[in-house]
């Protein structure tokens, strides 16, 4: 496997087929295979869009007419009254929402920085330990990430002066049931710092030490030329970030403990507790929930492809 | 001479402080929420810890030989067991065939393509309150359709039969993660060379000889890199779990790690849920090893 950079990959696609082939007429035996395809196709994909379906028309629905069978596909009694009561008053959505954007927007920024200015070290710099301290990152990919929830819970609980606590971390409950601690623990990613670094290492050094004589600063080096360089990777790892954040429940229900602090996946999650049938209501939420992804994906559905190529397979 | 060189080491000294003041942010984090976390979990491993409880002794391997035993634990290894076993194949060859439809010259690929790997993009805990709401006894359209098809004569309560909530779970997975191996079998297709066909189609192959004599055992890369990932994935299904089941009907839908978030934040045994983690990562073990020989890894030749 060598599709990792998006260029690659557009090569790689089947150009338009040879002119020779357009005259060549199709066997029987061809028409069966291309009927057999799309009959796949299709029925796979039904399945597929028939749970959103089913989300967006019940979210439109009135909470009897969801028992009501046969099933209504298109609403009888159309309402907007899920939506008007999940961002009315009270409901906290709108709060949810504006919390998971933020905590989205603030990791991926915060870690797509912090990784590349340590990718760049680890790239483009000599130094002592540099090799060593690497391999301390890469040594960490082996662990799963259960494996720092139960400790990086009482290491929050613990943050001196935070939250109550005194400087010994002791008193109040830290950084718990705060942005801050959603947020600062999964700002370094050491699998981002292994993934920019890959690309980094392709960028000739000539250019950087032509830049070092005319007198640029490291970091100027860093900012102007190295980072520009470095969009297609960095436009991966944002959405993939920024799409793992927005989705992540474990963390932010671990967490946060007061509503008006939570994020739209763990106000869902404890409102489908709560409101055990409000099923109308909880589809709206989940529409809700589902949109801004939906619009991420449909604008950088290129940069999801070559991502996923770029972080997958080498 | 020798004063250029000094300039030079100074110069060097400058570049390396550089160096190391781009790393510090990252590396505090990362030695505070990972490093310093790793080794306070092996620490709690060998508590009896509990938030409620001040006093917290050394109790040496116990928690590991608890876990032994704990046949709750038993129950959900065995459930992340089947979970992975049967979800894993499904998903792959799944994701397989409609990469092999999808490859090549076709009307609609990409927006095919982008229909598949919607269920993927979709935050997880929207996806599991909808599949919630489908596999629901009393309304739910699973069966609704089953029933108007007739294929069964009575509502069935997917998610709190004890013998159906599983595979309930697991075919709600197949759909959660088809499309993220259509997406990887696609571009493993894609760096197929196409001459081997045009080789294999003079020597005569028939379509089923390419696939099996061609495409499947080119893909292998993509098919390990897919199995491993989803291994590791598997291994630490939770949302789903959290959402749909809660662990039940008694137990059947309990897996590794569900287990280990009641340990460790319901009944707030921290040294035990520790010990579970620390063995959740070595069943895991071999599995990450394999994953990180896929990132062909330079330690820094240049």
């Amino acid at each position: 496997m060598t599709v990792t950079e998006p260029r690659q990959i557009a090569a790689a696609r089947p150009g338009p087929p040879p002119p020779a082939r357009r005259h060549k007429r199709i066997s029987p035996a061809e028409v069966v295979l291309l009927v057999v395809r799309y009959v796949i196709l299709v029925a796979g994909a039904i399945i597929c869009i028939v749970p959103f379906f089913w989300m967006v028309s019940a979210s439109f629905q009135h909470e009897g007419d969801i028992f009501s069978w046969p099933i209504q596909w298109i609403p009888k009694h159309p309402t907007l009254g899920n939506y008007r009561s999940f961002f009315g008053s009270g409901g906290h959505i709108g709060v949810w929402l504006a919390n998971t954007t933020l905590v989205a927007v603030v990791t991926t920024v915060a870690q797509l920085f912090l990784d590349s200015l340590m990718a760049y070290a680890f790239a483009k710099r000599r130094f002592p330990g540099r090799k060593w301290i690497f391999a301390l990152f890469l040594a960490t990919l082996l662990v799963p990430g259960q494996m720092t929830i139960i400790p990086n819970y009482l290491i929050l609980k613990h943050i001196p002066f935070a939250g109550g606590n005194d400087a010994l971390g002791q008193g109040g409950h830290g950084w718990l049931d705060s942005y801050a601690g959603l947020i600062v623990p999964a700002v370094v990613s050491a699998f981002g710092i292994f993934l920019i670094r890959q690309y980094m290492v392709s960028i000739p050094d000539e250019l950087l030490d032509a830049a070092r004589v005319e007198g640029a600063s490291e970091f100027r080096i860093f900012w102007s030329i190295v980072m520009p360089l470095c969009k297609p990777v960095l436009a991966a790892s944002a959405i993939f970030t920024f799409g793992y954040f927005w989705n992540d429940f474990y963390w932010p229900l671990i967490v946060m403990s007061s509503p008006q602090h939570y994020t739209l996946s763990l106000g869902l999650a404890l409102f489908i507790g709560a409101h055990k049938t409000a099923w109308t209501l909880l589809m709206a939420g989940s529409v809700i929930a589902t949109i801004p992804v939906l619009v991420v994906f449909l604008i950088f559905q290129r940069y999801f492809v070559s991502g996923i190529a770029m972080t997958g397979i080498k | 001479m020798s004063r250029s060189r000094s300039n030079r080491l100074r110069h060097q000294a400058r570049r390396e402080w550089t160096a190391y003041a781009f790393l510090s942010p990252g590396l505090i984090l990362f030695t505070v929420f990972t490093l310093f976390a790793l080794a306070f979990s092996f620490y709690l491993s060998f508590h009896s810890w509990s938030i409620i409880e001040p006093y917290k002794p050394f109790v040496g391997f116990q928690n590991y030989r608890d876990a032994l035993v704990d046949p709750d634990l038993g129950q959900a290894v065995i459930n992340t067991a089947y979970f992975t076993v049967a979800s894993i194949p499904l998903t792959m060859a799944s994701g397989l065939l409609i990469a092999l439809m999808l490859n090549g010259r076709i009307w609609g690929r990409s927006i095919f393509r982008a229909i598949f790997y919607l269920p993927v993009i979709t935050p997880i805990v929207v996806s599991s309150i909808v599949w919630k709401f489908i596999y629901n006894g009393d309304y739910g359209i699973l069966n609704y359709y089953l029933e108007r098809l007739r294929l069964i004569d009575h509502s069935i309560n997917w998610l709190s039969d004890p013998n159906l909530a599983m595979p309930a779970v697991i075919i709600m997975a197949v759909w959660n993660n088809l499309g993220f191996a259509m997406v990887i079998y696609l571009a493993g297709l894609q760096a197929i060379p196409q001459h081997y066909y045009e080789a294999a189609r003079v020597d005569g192959a028939n379509s089923w000889q390419q696939l099996t004599r061609i495409t499947i055992p080119l893909l292998a890369p993509s098919t390990l890199f897919l199995l491993v990932t989803s291994v590791i994935g598997s291994f630490q299904v939770f949302t789903q779990i959290f959402i749909m089941t809660n662990g039940g009907p008694i137990g059947r839908t309990n897996t590794i790690v569900y287990f280990i978030y009641q340990a460790a934040f319901q009944f707030f045994k921290m040294g035990y849920a520790s010990a579970l983690s620390v063995l959740l990562m070595l069943m895991l073990g071999v599995f990450t090893v394999l994953q990180l020989r896929f990132y062909r890894i330079d330690y820094g030749a240049n």
